[in-house]
């Protein structure tokens, strides 16, 4: 019998590649469940989860609050905007005042990255990280892998771009860690301001022309701009950008094959991606939506599952 | 360890052609009726029923495969979860009778929690138990099969092994093992 070789999902960068198979497979029964008439199974009846949520999130948190429901879970939410921590208290200290009410795991995320690998050293519940900082967001790279692995049929062997703002993105490094773990090429697009030095170093190549970029691979990932998490101008206006690296419909038609569309969302329609190639049959953005919570529901089951030390 | 056959190839065909007839005498035509196989052991007994009933009758009964494993009641009290299989049942169970089918039933608890997992796709009319091989004296839980191959007295130490030829098995056979105690 398989199980996980981790007690927390911090990141991909901690998981096996057979962790990531057994994940993928346990979504596949999940993906099965959600599509039934009645969606909901009662494994997790006993577990009580708290959705930690230091930094805005609509999406994700909406995701794993289904993900967690449909398996019968108890979920409490806790939103940093509402909390005591305004009135100084530590993370460590928040968490543990949650945990004392019995919590089992704890989904959170935080605009420091680490702070899941803090919290991990420091209690017994499973965490499992929504987005920290701008280090990783490992079920959002799930999602996309597995993403490309239901449009495509596998991932290994394929090409894929990541374009955007690479700098800033958790998603992308998570992405970078899952594709090559599936035995992908992956490749990162975008203004040489928005892509970090160190990138090359993790075997990834580098390209800023994106027409070249869209030629050369299988799947596109497009990334949104994240004006929040940039102190500083990295380019001169987002028109400019939109001009340079927002994608459109005849960029896609001059290319000489079809290539898939992803996008992790928030979609900020005309900048990064024009309204006709979002919402064209070579997109599968909506896919990764509904894969997102097969995905989670995955996760949490066999994090759940892992033998409890009380 | 010991093995001991319980039936060989010839007595589990007249067993399963016993259990097809048995079933011919409840549900007629089958016009109503439905069979469901319990991931992961049960689909091969659920495949052979339907082949044969479709043999003798000429009728499709349509057939679906269900896992039970989000359902059942042993989650978190096992040293690691349990490994999902598929489930695929292409048609509604609403109003039907529906007949489960199993390869053995021992405590009872993978039929609750089939129960419970058959319902998320309606509310039939009736539901019956088929297994194989029925170990008494050994229930957790208020559940009798309705139809069964053959009755079995065991004790916790053992365990019946069931070996088919479309698992690449050299012929069907189904076993008791008694392991050591040491």
């Amino acid at each position: 019998m398989k199980h996980l070789s981790v007690k927390h999902l911090l990141g991909i960068k901690s998981l096996t590649l057979d962790d990531i198979n057994l994940i993928f497979e346990t979504a596949d029964n999940f993906k099965e469940v959600i599509n039934r008439p009645i969606k909901k199974v009662p494994s997790l009846r006993d577990v009580t989860i708290a959705n930690i949520f230091f930094e805005d999130s609509t999406r994700t948190r909406l995701s794993f609050e289904l993900a967690e429901k449909r398996l019968s879970a108890d979920v409490v939410n806790f939103s940093a905007s509402t909390s005591s921590l305004k009135k100084g208290e530590t993370l460590l200290d928040t968490v543990n005042n949650i945990l004392a009410m019995k919590v089992d795991m704890v989904v959170m995320r935080h605009s420091s990255s680490g702070a899941p690998h803090f919290l991990a050293k420091h209690i017994d519940a499973n965490i499992i990280n929504a987005g920290d900082g701008t280090h990783e967001h490992p079920t959002q790279a799930l999602l996309d892998t597995y993403s490309i692995k239901e449009r495509l049929n596998t991932v290994n062997g394929k090409k894929v771009v990541i374009i955007g703002d690479i700098l800033h993105s958790r998603v992308a490094l998570s992405n970078i860690f899952a594709l090559q773990k599936l035995g992908a090429k992956v490749m990162v697009c975008g203004p040489n301001t928005l892509i970090p030095k160190y990138i090359r170093g993790l075997g990834v190549e580098v390209e800023l022309d994106v027409l070249a970029a869209l030629q050369w691979c299988d799947v596109a990932n497009i990334l949104r701009i994240q004006l929040e998490r940039q102190q500083i101008k990295y380019f001169p206006s987002l028109r400019e950008y939109s001009l340079y690296y927002g994608i459109t419909k005849r960029m896609l038609d001059s290319l000489d094959r079809e290539i898939v569309i992803m996008h992790p969302g928030p979609i900020n329609r005309g900048i990064e991606i024009s309204s006709d190639v979002a919402d064209s049959e070579h997109s599968i953005i909506l896919d990764q939506v509904e894969n997102g919570v097969a995905i989670r529901m995955a996760v949490l089951y066999l994090l759940a599952g892992l033998p409890t030390p009380n | 360890m010991q093995k001991r056959l319980i039936l060989d190839s010839h007595q589990l065909e007249i067993t399963v052609n016993r259990l097809c007839q048995q079933l011919i005498e409840n549900h007629g035509n089958f016009s109503d009726s439905v069979i469901i196989g319990l991931q992961p052991r049960g689909i091969y007994l659920a495949e052979l029923i339907k082949t044969r009933l479709f043999n003798n009758l000429s009728i499709e009964v349509p057939l679906g495969y269900l896992d039970t494993t989000f359902h059942r009641d042993d989650f978190r009290r096992r040293k690691k979860p349990r490994e999902p299989s598929t489930t695929n049942i292409k048609f509604i169970i609403e109003d039907k009778n529906v007949i489960l089918v199993d390869d053995v039933i021992y405590t009872g608890r993978s039929i609750r929690a089939a129960m419970d997992a058959m319902i998320t796709f309606g509310r039939p009319r009736k539901v019956e138990l088929l297994t194989l091989i029925n170990r008494k004296y050994s229930r957790q839980l208020p559940i009798e099969p309705d139809y069964v191959g053959k009755d079995v007295n065991t004790i916790k130490t053992q365990r019946v092994l069931v070996e088919w030829k479309v698992q690449g098995n050299k012929e069907d056979k189904i076993w008791l093992i008694t392991e050591e105690i040491s």
